[in-house]
């Protein structure tokens, strides 16, 4: 046996050894509760007494797909997910481009939108269910000083406001985490089709939607997906501002209430699993692209 | 209208319109000190500068355990931290710097992980954390934490370390170091801005975590603060101590502003490099 390839076995070796405690752990805290997550799933588990779960086949899901409360879950997610990301794109893009401009006052721009960013999500949707409160609330006392309305809105009360309301806290909140995605991609753009559309004198707006979108894409469509998966998973955001409010509830919600309040967890479980398998599309579509990405640089 | 005068108005313009964005990201923070500073009586009056009076903030702290409730947080991050840059180190030296096979795949798995929905593993790790008989105390969510920090730490890591030039690393091993040396004699003192950056995001997402501390914790004092301040109940239902919760808001938060403004140029690119350069 050659030297070299001595050292790389010991290499290869050491590598295992390095990567084991992560391993463990991630095994112990992510495999392991997943794999018993989808288990019971299939078993009438009760919370009080786990140990005591039987298995009863299919009907957790049967009946899951049956209730309409599910359902309404379902499509609280979706329309919060497409409606919020969509928000968060256009505007986060528009503040990348304001950030990637060498301008004055730039800095203070950055900073500020890392604000809402810092801001844990129970303190931001807590901070806006007071200004959006529908007697003492700051934002109906401006709608109304400006005339946009007569009295109060109940924001978060009102079933056809409360989702528009978890929306403006999560527009809010995650914007900026959005614009600095982009931004990171707008800064890897090459200099020169710049130069040469300023040579040629073609207007700014033409730039953007020749030259700046479409290679911007790639960036802008990992940063969306990143989003995506986020958005789908919501929680904590819904739970502070309306609670267990079935106009609002997301599927992360309606698989809590199961397991906890109501101390179903072969039914709760059952929905958890959906939820992760709708998640691993995403995530599969996710970390294709990011392979063809990196491509690249693992060949390095 | 001449050329001139349309550049100013495009200008003028575009400078407003960063204002708006500005005031938009600021004010509820600022609306937030302003209601904490009012006591009950005037805290239903909109009055942009009150005279500040301290009384909910002398409140969160005697009607409360809010002072454990910081101290549970501090711990809980803390551990998350150091534990999760020690582990995700070790591992993102063997990703980085050792070629062997299946090293691609599980790079991805691990980026894979970071993605779980958490109540995807609730039911599980409810089960797991009752059977370490670790129910309702800090090292259950300790340990349930690392299912969000390890992965990330690991990947931002590991982009890192691939970013450091290859020789530093060859001059050791002729010198006959072994890998752990090199880990801590030769990677850590060139990573630690890196490990600074992870580590402010490990910090932030443990501090901010609410779902399994949600779960995990049944009394007051063993509660995180995230839990504390979605928890906070007046005389009645109907009644919540809006002053109270605005307190403990700013509290909680303006040590995080702090960190983030002083070190935003590393969040910046630590976020980056775990999402857009994956």
């Amino acid at each position: 046996m050659t030297t070299a390839s001595r050292l790389t076995r010991s290499r290869t070796r050491s590598a295992w050894m390095f990567l084991a405690p992560m391993l463990v752990v991630l095994l112990l805290v992510a495999a392991w509760p997943l794999a018993r997550t989808i288990w019971f799933s299939f078993t009438d588990a009760n919370l009080s007494d786990m140990a005591a779960a039987e298995f009863i086949g299919l009907a957790n899901f049967e009946y899951l797909l049956t209730d309409p409360d599910w359902w309404q879950s379902v499509r609280n997610t979706l329309f919060f997910t497409v409606v919020s990301v969509s928000i968060e794109t256009i505007l986060g893009l528009g503040i990348a481009l304001a950030l990637n401009m060498h301008m004055p006052g730039r800095g203070i721009l950055r900073t500020a939108v890392l604000i809402p960013w810092a801001i844990p999500t129970i303190v931001s949707a807590q901070m806006w269910a007071w200004m959006m409160n529908d007697v003492f609330g700051v934002l109906n006392e401006l709608l109304i000083l400006v005339g946009f309305i007569d009295q109060g809105i109940a924001w978060t009360a009102n079933p056809s406001t409360a989702l528009w309301a978890v929306i403006m806290v999560d527009v809010w909140k995650t914007t900026p985490f959005m614009a600095l995605l982009i931004l990171a991609g707008l800064q890897m753009l090459p200099s020169e089709c710049y130069e040469a559309a300023k040579v040629d004198g073609v207007h700014p707006v033409e730039v953007f939607w020749k030259v700046t979108l479409p290679l911007l894409m790639p960036a802008l469509l990992v940063a969306v997906i990143f989003r995506l998966l986020d958005a789908l998973r919501i929680f904590d955001a819904i739970y502070v501002l309306t609670g267990n409010n079935q106009a609002t509830m997301s599927m992360s919600v309606y698989a809590r209430q199961q397991l906890v309040d109501f101390q179903d967890v072969g039914f709760g479980s059952a929905a958890s699993t959906l939820l992760f398998l709708t998640i691993a599309i995403f995530t599969t579509v996710y970390l294709t692209l990011a392979r063809v990405g990196s491509s690249e640089g693992d060949r390095a | 209208m001449s050329r001139a005068t349309r550049r100013l108005l495009g200008r003028i313009g575009f400078y407003l319109l960063m204002a708006v964005i500005v005031l938009y990201a600021v004010f509820p923070f600022y609306w937030a000190i302003v209601s904490s500073l009012k006591p009950g009586s005037e805290m239903f009056r909109v009055d942009f500068f009150p005279p500040p009076n301290l009384v909910n903030y002398r409140a969160i702290f005697t009607e409360q355990p809010f002072y454990l409730n910081i101290l549970n947080s501090l711990i809980v991050a803390i551990s998350v931290v150091l534990l999760s840059l020690a582990l995700g180190l070790l591992a993102a030296f063997a990703l980085g710097r050792i070629r062997f096979r299946g090293r691609s795949i599980l790079l991805f798995t691990i980026l894979g992980v970071s993605m779980f929905p958490q109540v995807a593993v609730l039911s599980g790790m409810f089960e797991l954390i009752r059977w370490l008989g670790l129910y309702n105390r800090l090292p259950a969510l300790i340990l349930s934490y690392m299912i969000f920090t390890l992965p990330f730490t690991v990947w931002v890591l590991t982009t890192f370390i691939r970013a450091l030039p290859k020789e530093l690393e060859e001059a050791a091993i002729v010198d006959g170091a072994k890998p752990l040396t090199i880990v801590t004699k030769v990677f850590l003192p060139l990573l630690s801005p890196a490990l600074i950056t992870t580590g402010l995001l490990a910090f932030i997402a443990a501090w901010n975590e609410f779902l399994f501390a949600l779960t995990f914790t049944l009394s007051g004092e063993q509660r995180t603060v995230p839990v504390a301040i979605a928890l906070i109940s007046g005389a009645s239902a109907y009644e919540l101590p809006w002053g109270n919760i605005m307190a403990a808001s700013v509290v909680v938060t303006l040590p995080l502003i702090v960190l983030v403004l002083f070190f935003q140029r590393r969040i910046v690119s630590g976020l980056t490099a775990g999402a857009v350069k994956g």
